[in-house]
Formats: structure tokens, sequence, C-alpha cells
């Protein structure tokens, strides 16, 4: 196992910010972490990169016990933070070769990891790093956590605030990196990327809700779920939330996403009963639950 | 001016120094519509922003916001929109409560209308019992929603919000978007940017803007036909990536 987390507990005052976390990340696997603001992910990271100690439980990372060999740990892995942490006086190349003198090798040594990331920024060598845009930032905090060739990468919400076309290219070069033989562990808000990664876990007020691959845990959604559309968007949730069947209704872009109490649901009787409400061109599809859907489900 | 416009934006230019960051830029937005704003980091969406909020001057180009001239009636302008963003919103150390009046205050109300506003607001939000607390100890969805509230408190025309609903949870941010859908069904203008492009599906139209100009401009649904795809992030990605 390259990270193994056993029944982790972390309180802060009297804010319970972990609650009895446990699960292992397999070595080579793309593992996210998908929660809100405030579930706990920030806290987790930071005790499984030794920044901070646990309450209760034990954790080891590339089989370095976080207690014990937290040393070994801060040589083994790569640790870009949610908040832009490097030197922003110094120039991109400045803190690249700061970072790899820290880790006793040099920018040549473990080139070929970072290259086709680095080479997006190499044009803005000299530019201090407070000078960068928010996605070349993001692209120099990066290169500056791998340039050590660790074993595992905790990436904590790297994509938040960026946008889509960046998000995807990052999301391009974690697959690239998973490629070759490093464990990642990185967590987000958004749920459409937890798709992207080999299994997730999704937490929530500092509790593990389900750990599985994203296609099972969509599967795992216990009712049939439909697409409802209308004329008028606010009165066709506001109608769906009256009707005394109703078991779960969610806006989801230009569709409502309801599900039913019932075992036995005809479509048609949700269509008379919005008809009767003073909508019209109602549609009613059957469709796939997303991850997003599980989430609220289990988070309900 | 239609009466049915309550943004009109003709050929908006934004220069600094060699750089274009809004390029000749050319929209309407109706009244009681929920218009999305989009755009990559960097294509020029908070440069337009300020120019039609009144903090930032044209280069170029004309602007109507509410009625009123971007050049010209700024301090109206003001006084007739609201604005919410994810860095700007409440004040950590005061309560719920002076919050809400403090704003009131600022907007300018009077005393009997804030206090109206605030026990409306708060029974709203079913906010009654942490009237008092400090705004710093309430979750992030909580922040928000009272945010959005407070940013309607004088009953604007058009509140401009950027990139409101970052980190909340799903349930969360499908309740902040109802408040959204409730306000324009009320006949306020939502003006709203974000980076979740399923948001954008929320909305009643969406532009893109690209490197200063925008690239695309329609409801959700013919945007996707129009590019031949399922989901407005693959419309984004089409039209951004080129």
């Amino acid at each position: 196992m390259s990270i193994s987390i056993k029944n982790i507990s972390k309180s802060f005052k009297n804010v319970s910010a972990l609650k009895d976390i446990s699960f292992e990340v397999k070595e080579g696997e793309l593992f996210g972490l998908i929660g809100p603001d405030g579930a706990g992910k920030t806290t987790l990271f930071r005790i499984l990169t030794t920044l901070l100690i646990a309450d209760k439980g034990e954790a080891t990372v590339a089989n370095f016990d976080v207690l014990n060999d937290y040393k070994s740990i801060r040589n083994n892995v790569g640790y870009m933070p949610g908040k832009f942490s490097l030197y922003q006086d110094l120039t991109v190349e400045e803190n690249l070769a700061f970072f790899a003198t820290i880790f006793g090798t040099t920018i040549a040594e473990n080139y070929d990891l970072i290259e086709d990331i680095y080479i997006q920024i190499e044009p803005f060598k000299k530019r201090r790093a407070g000078k960068l845009s928010g996605g070349m930032k993001q692209k120099l905090a990066l290169c500056c956590a791998l340039i050590h060739k660790p074993k595992v990468l905790f990436l904590d919400e790297p994509t938040t605030g960026v946008d889509p076309v960046s998000r995807k290219e990052f999301w391009e070069m974690l697959k690239r990196l998973q490629q070759k033989g490093i464990t990642i562990l990185v967590s987000t808000p958004y749920m459409d990327e937890a798709a992207l990664c080999d299994r997730i876990a999704l937490i929530q007020d500092g509790k593990i809700l389900e750990i599985d691959s994203p296609q099972n845990i969509v599967n795992h959604f216990p009712k049939k779920l439909y697409n409802v559309s209308a004329n008028k968007m606010y009165e066709l949730i506001e109608s769906l939330k009256k009707y005394e069947h109703q078991y779960s209704v969610y806006p989801f872009g230009e569709f409502v996403h309801y599900a039913d109490k019932r075992d036995v649901f005809n479509p048609q009787d949700l269509q008379e009963y919005l008809e009767a409400n003073n909508l019209n061109d109602v549609k009613i599809e059957i469709t796939n639950p997303t991850i997003e859907d599980t989430f609220m489900e289990l988070a309900k | 001016m239609d009466n049915q416009n309550v943004i009109e934006v003709e050929n908006l230019t934004k220069k600094f120094g060699d750089f274009t960051a809004v390029n000749n830029i050319t929209f309407k937005v109706k009244q009681g519509e929920i218009f999305g704003f989009l755009g990559a980091n960097g294509a020029g969406k908070t440069t337009a922003i300020k120019m039609l909020i009144g903090i930032s001057s044209p280069t170029s180009g004309n602007a109507k916001v509410a009625g009123f001239n971007v050049y010209e009636n700024v301090e109206d302008i003001k006084k007739n929109i609201g604005y919410m963003s994810q860095k700007f919103a409440l004040y950590d150390d005061l309560t719920v409560k002076e919050n809400i009046t403090f704003y009131g205050g600022i907007y300018g109300l009077s005393r009997k209308r804030i206090k109206e506003k605030r026990n409306q607001l708060i029974e709203e939000l079913g906010l009654q019992n942490l009237t008092n607390e400090l705004v710093s100890s309430l979750p992030l969805g909580w922040k928000q929603k009272l945010a959005f509230s407070v940013a309607l408190l004088h009953d604007p025309k058009i509140i401009f919000l950027d990139e409101p609903t970052g980190g909340v949870d799903p349930i969360t941010r499908r309740q902040f978007w109802e408040m959204i859908y409730k306000t324009a069904n009320k006949g306020t203008t939502v003006f709203v940017t974000t980076h979740y492009m399923d948001e954008a599906e929320y909305c009643d139209r969406v532009s893109i803007m690209v490197d200063g100009k925008i690239e695309a401009l329609d409801t959700p649904k013919k945007l996707k036909e129009l590019f031949k795809v399922s989901s407005m992030n693959d419309v984004f990605l089409k039209l951004a990536r080129g």
C-alpha cells in the first residue's frame, strides 16, 4: 500500500475535523478525495505530510509511519498545498533550483519528470513567481513538488478557481505522472473531476461517505432518476418540491433531477400533476445518476 | 433605451497600455434574466464587470446599466445594483444582525426599512437562532446565502455575482441557485460568472469571452446545438481551445 490510514481522528478546539477515517491507496493509483470546503480534506493532507499530528489513529505513507518516520516521509512525498506557497520574490527558475537543492538533488537529475510541464513556463523563467498568472503558478508549484522524484504526490485542490480549459490540461498532466509510477492523492470540490480518478472517497463533515471506483459509486444510487423540464424553471422546482411522492428534487442544469418515493412510479402521473400546476412543455425522461447525485443522496 | 433591457453594451473596450483586455464587446441583458458571463482566467471578464459596475472607466464604446451611463452616472449605477463575490462579501467580525444593519446603512435605507428588511431576511433564511453570532462562525454555505441576501437589501435592478458558489457542497449550491431563480422570478436581473459549467446550464443565456471578445452568446441549449456537443463544458472547451 502506498498510503494506509487507520481510524484517524483530529479535532480543533470543539470542531471535530476528522472522525475515524480509514482507507488505503494502492501503489500507482490516482485517488481522489472529493468533498466541499470544511469537509476535512486539508487536515487529512497535513496529517499525511507530517505537518500535523492526529489525535487518534495511525497512518503510513510509502510504508513510513507518519509519527516515527516523518523525516523519511518528507523526503519521499511531494505536496502542493491549496494556497500558493512558493517564494513570490524568487523567479521561476530560482524557486525550482531552491526546492531541488533543499532535497539534495538538481533540476537536471529529474528533468524528465517535469519536462512537459516546465516547458510551458520556461519562457517566463526569469519572472518572479508573484507575477505569474494563476495557471502558471499552478504549473510551477507542481514542478517544485515533483523535482525530487517523490513516490507519492499530494495535491490539495489544485484546480480550485481554475477555468475548465486549464483544469482539463491539469488532469492530463496528472494522468501522465501516474503513468510514470507516482501515486497521487488529489482533493477537489469539483464532482466532475471525480470521474477521472481510479478510485474516490466522498468526504463531508470529517466523515467518509463512500469509497469506490467512480462507476461503482454511481451504480450504488438507490433510485431511478428522471430528468424533468418545463417552460418555467422556478415554478417547476417549487411544484416538484410540493409533490407528495417526491423523494428528491435537485436542479441540474437545464433539467431537474427527480426521484420518486414509490416503488412503482408512472411518469404520466407526475406529468398531469405538473400540467395542473400551470406548467407547459413538460418532459420527463429517465436519466443516469452522476457522482454528484450520489454525493447528495449520501449527504442527505 | 428599450424598457426590457437593463444592461446595454455597445463596442465596449478597455485597454491597459498596448494590451486590450476587453475588445469591442456588444450585448444586452433583459429584465429578470439570469445571464451567465463566462470565460477562461484572463479572458477579460473581471475587467468588463468592473466597467459595468462603475468602478473602471472604459477606453471606448458605450454601456448603460440600469438605465445609467457608465461614463457619467456611475454613482447612480452603484445605487441600483447589488454585488457579491467570494472575496468581498460580509464582515467576519460583525454579527449577522450587525452586517445587515451596516449594509442597510451603506445603501441609504431608513432605520425603519432596515428593521423591516432585517426581520424579513432573517426569517426567510431561517437564521433566527444565529442573529447574534459572528459571521466568521457560520458555515460557508450560510455566509454565501446571507451575502446574497445582503446584496439585495436595497432592491437593486441587477445583481452581479462573481463566482458566488466556489467550494460549497452540492446541496448548498443548489439551494443557492434556487435563491437565484426566485430573485430572477421577482424581476431582478442576475448577472453571474462561474467556473462550474453545469451552472452555466442554469442560465437563461450565456456569453463566453475569449481573449477579450465575446465569442458566443445564446441559450445553453442553442449553444450546445451550434457546437454539436452535449454539455456546456464541451462548448467551453471547443471555444477556448480553438
